[in-house]
């Protein structure tokens, strides 16, 4: 098998006191490995149920998701998560904060070992030197880099980001967006990209999947065959112009504000 | 390094009241048996000083131990409250009730049931007086853990043991410790409470009871500010195990 996970024909909904609350019907997603995949689709259309669905934390009615050719059955040690609250733990440094997923996985692992790794990370996210500061002595930026590092800390098959740079002003964002594809270059990993922003799908992606309006099913899916690291001039290329102009249709399309 | 401020302001504050105090007394023409005043308590306190420090020493570990047995109930039933939402329904009606019930009422319902336990009647009392308040802040501590925290670990693989002991008990703590803040000064009024109310001749209670019916009423106030100086002790007490145990929570500046 060469994709590295398989979301097929999942189906899902939410029970609540009024009956099934449809979030996803039929959504199908290819991701090979060591690619970068970026979700976009209209608020509240179930992108988060979809994270969940992958880590193995819920289970959909119906339809499979595949991960590495094994049925995802249970939450695994080979995920890593990263959200748009960076919920790092106060009392812990920032090495500390990027050990923890270390002492769930390989709790045989000497301490040196765990934090000589959590430092190679920090370096290359440039967090050198803030290895022994708090959390609340990090500016936002700061704390949104040590948490994508504690997301791949145990090299995992594939990081979920659910919106992990959507509270960061505008400069930040795309010097964390220079920050992911550096790290890509040094250390491969598959990714699944949940955004509100076109810009960052496009820049971060190598397909970007639009999401149709709850229950959300795959809408649309765009190829961008362009290697990495991308320039951040990129952004300003005709090419892209005209990548955003189709994303933007189909997410209006989403909406029910467009027909198809 | 001391910070000599930090140590000045509140004693000059103290000395400023106690001044003020003794000011008021003398402008009012006030005598002792309706306003003692603070020149007549250190007579009175080392007149008594051998029972102060006796009865004085039974009321602290009285208070201490019944807290400390609060400490241990009321993390276990704000675990249980915070953990399981059916439990949190089921009990917390119960919880509030209890804690609405006047605890001078219940001290004669617990001298009959143990009589004579005198030590064992004090205890229960600081505990069944402090325990709500910790248990209330450990199961919202832990119900309000955003799920995020949760899924870093779940998604690993972690039991919900690992998440507990990893993440929602530390960061619960801060909470903790607010509550135990409380939680000390009600230890207190529940120990004296039981040490005035049943005559059993112990505590800093039963010196005031005894002051009482001698009519010496300098030696009254000064119980009364004995047991303001032990119950700053335990506070502080509290304070220094609080910048042990979760100092993190104070941010650098404040």
């Amino acid at each position: 098998m060469d994709n590295l996970i398989d979301i097929k024909g999942v189906t899902h909904a939410y029970k609540t006191k009024a009956g099934p609350f449809p979030v996803l019907r039929d959504l199908n997603i290819s991701i090979p490995q060591h690619s970068f995949c970026a979700v976009v689709g209209p608020s509240g259309c179930g992108k988060s149920t979809l994270t969940r669905l992958i880590a193995g934390l819920m289970f959909p009615d119906q339809g499979e998701v595949w991960l590495h050719g094994e049925l995802v059955k249970s939450p695994r040690k080979t995920v890593g998560m990263a959200f748009q609250n960076p919920v790092l733990l106060e009392w812990r440094t920032i090495l500390q904060n990027v050990i923890l997923p270390l002492e769930i996985v390989a709790p045989m692992m000497p301490k040196a070992q765990k934090e000589a790794r959590a430092r190679e990370l920090l370096a290359m996210v440039g967090l050198e030197g803030f290895e022994n500061k708090r959390p609340s002595e990090l500016s936002g930026g700061m704390r949104q880099r040590a948490s994508l590092c504690r997301a791949l800390v145990h090299k995992p098959d594939i990081i979920i980001l659910d919106e992990p740079f959507g509270a960061l002003d505008a400069f930040t964002r795309e010097d964390l967006w220079q920050t992911m594809h550096q790290l890509r270059a040094k250390e491969p990993f598959t990714a699944l990209l949940i955004t509100h922003d076109l810009r960052e799908s496009v820049y971060l992606g190598d397909q970007v999947v639009v999401l149709s309006g709850r229950p959300a099913t795959t809408q649309y899916v765009m190829r961008v065959d362009i290697p990495g690291p991308r320039p951040l001039e990129m952004l300003y290329e005709p090419d892209t112009v005209e990548r955003l102009a189709v994303l933007r249709r189909e997410i209006q399309i989403a909406q029910g504000r467009a027909v198809a | 390094m001391i910070d000599w401020k930090k140590i000045l302001v509140p004693v000059a504050a103290v000395v400023i009241l106690l001044l003020l105090w003794e000011l008021l007394v003398w402008a009012m023409g006030w005598p002792d048996y309706k306003m003692a005043s603070p020149s007549d308590l250190w007579p009175a306190f080392l007149r008594y000083q051998h029972l102060f420090w006796q009865y004085g020493w039974q009321t602290l570990w009285r208070t201490v131990v019944g807290l400390g047995v609060a400490v241990v109930f009321g993390t276990l039933l704000g675990m249980v409250m915070g953990l399981s939402k059916t439990m949190n329904d089921a009990l917390y009606p119960l919880l509030v009730g209890f804690n609405a019930i006047p605890k001078a009422t219940v001290v004669p319902v617990i001298a009959l049931m143990f009589v004579g336990q005198h030590d064992f009647n004090t205890i229960l009392m600081a505990f069944m007086i402090s325990f709500f308040p910790i248990a209330v802040s450990v199961a919202i501590g832990l119900s309000t853990l955003e799920p995020e925290y949760r899924d870093i670990l779940r998604s690993l693989g972690a039991s919900r043991m690992t998440v507990f002991w990893k993440i929602a008990l530390p960061k619960t703590l801060p909470e903790f410790f607010g509550a135990l803040k409380v939680a000390v000064t009600l230890a207190f009024i529940g120990t004296n409470l039981v040490e005035i109310i049943t005559p059993h001749g112990r505590g800093l209670g039963h010196l005031f009871q005894s002051a009482q019916t001698n009519s010496d009423f300098p030696l009254m106030f000064a119980v009364l500010i004995a047991l303001a100086a032990l119950g700053i002790m335990l506070y502080y007490a509290i304070v220094a195990l609080e910048r042990i145990f979760a100092g993190w929570a104070v941010r650098p500046g404040h």
